[in-house]
């Protein structure tokens, strides 16, 4: 079944094959990144990334760039 | 009204330090300034260049032409704006030797920086002194702001990055768009509004991205580490004890090396116009510093004793350069 999730406030269709909060960070180009990551009000630990991405999730990921 | 007027008198007493007069520190000071705080410490080691102006907003083609230093035009035109606001710009790398007397005598520190390195000496260095601290960056349409310092129980920047920055992260070379500079800075200068004039900071961790649309706040206050090396009981202060600011430094994403003379062999800069003038070309030099082409390579020598050497990242050829100019 497709999922659906709020990613930063937008719908985001989950694509085929991610699974998991670290499959995301792959997807997105973020894996490299350090980021914070926040799943339902809840900060995602670094060691827990293996976490899944449900249905209807509300994923919030905030990375780090040096630039300003 | 969200200031009042015990807000504005407030303001008016207040000093900002921000650290870096580029595209947010620009757009921060200019804020900061129009609302009328009471003090502004501006500083920057770069001088204007073309390549800065759909961004840096203080900055004009004049600057250019006169290889003016950043902190130089800031003073100026701020001052235009409102005289009424005492503003200092120093032009200096600002390192783990300076930093502290820098920052000394200001209500809060406006981070500016272009880099990871100098946000977390300044992290380092509003912990130790006690300074409320509005982080900000950008690249490209994003940029990411996060306030703290205010209650002890928050974490700083050291606690939220966790593991130290991989050099992709310090040395972003893509564009920027203006309005996701303009966007982070406003937040920025909010959040010093409200804590100058009412005491009160968010430490939230907020991000928007102008192409995308995509916005996001993270309430990060589980994330003070008790060990923090910054900002625990026992901190250490790592990034004040670090290196020296002699050291020559590849600075990131610039095909440039900044090389750096002790205080005690520095060039005074007219001796210096005299002694490179018949092996050099397109020389231009103001009270603040001497640029010219050398060999294919832009130079400029500024009078804190630093010389940027362009079009190379290699120290080695860096040092040669400057050995056959400086002798």
């Amino acid at each position: 079944m497709e999922k659906v999730i709020k990613l930063n406030g937008k719908k985001y269709e989950v694509p085929k094959g991610v699974g998991t909060v670290r499959q995301l960070l792959d997807h997105l180009d973020l894996s490299d990144r350090i980021a914070v990551i926040e799943k339902n009000q809840s900060i995602v630990p670094k060691g827990a990334y293996e976490e899944p991405v449900n249905d209807k999730d509300q994923i919030e990921i905030i990375h780090f760039v040096g630039g300003g | 009204m969200p200031i009042g007027k015990n807000g504005q008198e407030r303001l008016g007493k207040s000093a900002v330090f921000i650290l870096g007069a580029g595209a947010l520190g620009s757009s921060g000071a200019e804020m900061l300034v129009r609302a009328g705080v009471g003090k502004v410490t501006i500083v920057d080691r770069d001088y204007v260049e073309w390549s800065n102006l759909h961004r840096q907003q203080l900055y004009t083609e004049q600057d250019v032409a006169e290889r003016l230093p950043k902190a130089i035009c800031a003073e100026r035109r701020l001052t235009a704006i409102n005289s009424d606001v005492r503003i200092c710009g120093i032009v200096t790398d600002v390192t783990a030797e300076n930093i502290q007397s820098l920052i000394a005598g200001h209500d809060v520190l406006l981070d500016a920086t272009d880099n990871m390195e100098t946000r977390l000496l300044a992290n380092d260095a509003a912990c130790k002194m006690g300074l409320p601290f509005f982080m900000g960056a950008c690249v490209g349409s994003y940029g990411l702001t996060f306030p703290f310092g205010v209650q002890t129980q928050q974490p700083c920047l050291h606690c939220l990055l966790e593991t130290l920055p991989a050099q992709t992260m310090t040395c972003d070379t893509a564009g920027i768009i203006s309005p996701a500079v303009v966007t982070t800075a406003a937040r920025q200068a909010a959040g010093v509004l409200k804590y100058l004039a009412t005491g009160e900071m968010e430490p939230k961790l907020e991000s928007a991205d102008m192409w995308t649309g995509e916005r996001s706040s993270i309430d990060v206050s589980g994330l003070k580490k008790s060990d923090c090396p910054s900002c625990s009981e026992h901190a250490s202060y790592p990034f004040l004890t670090l290196g020296s600011s002699i050291r020559p430094a590849v600075l990131c994403g610039r095909d440039t090396v900044q090389l750096s003379w002790p205080r005690n062999k520095r060039l005074e800069l007219p001796l210096f116009v005299q002694s490179v003038r018949k092996v050099v070309s397109n020389l231009v030099h103001n009270p603040y510093l001497v640029a010219c082409e050398y060999h294919g390579h832009r130079i400029v020598l500024f009078h804190d004793g630093r010389m940027l050497v362009h079009g190379t990242k290699s120290i080695t050829t860096a040092e040669k350069i400057a050995s056959e100019l400086v002798g």
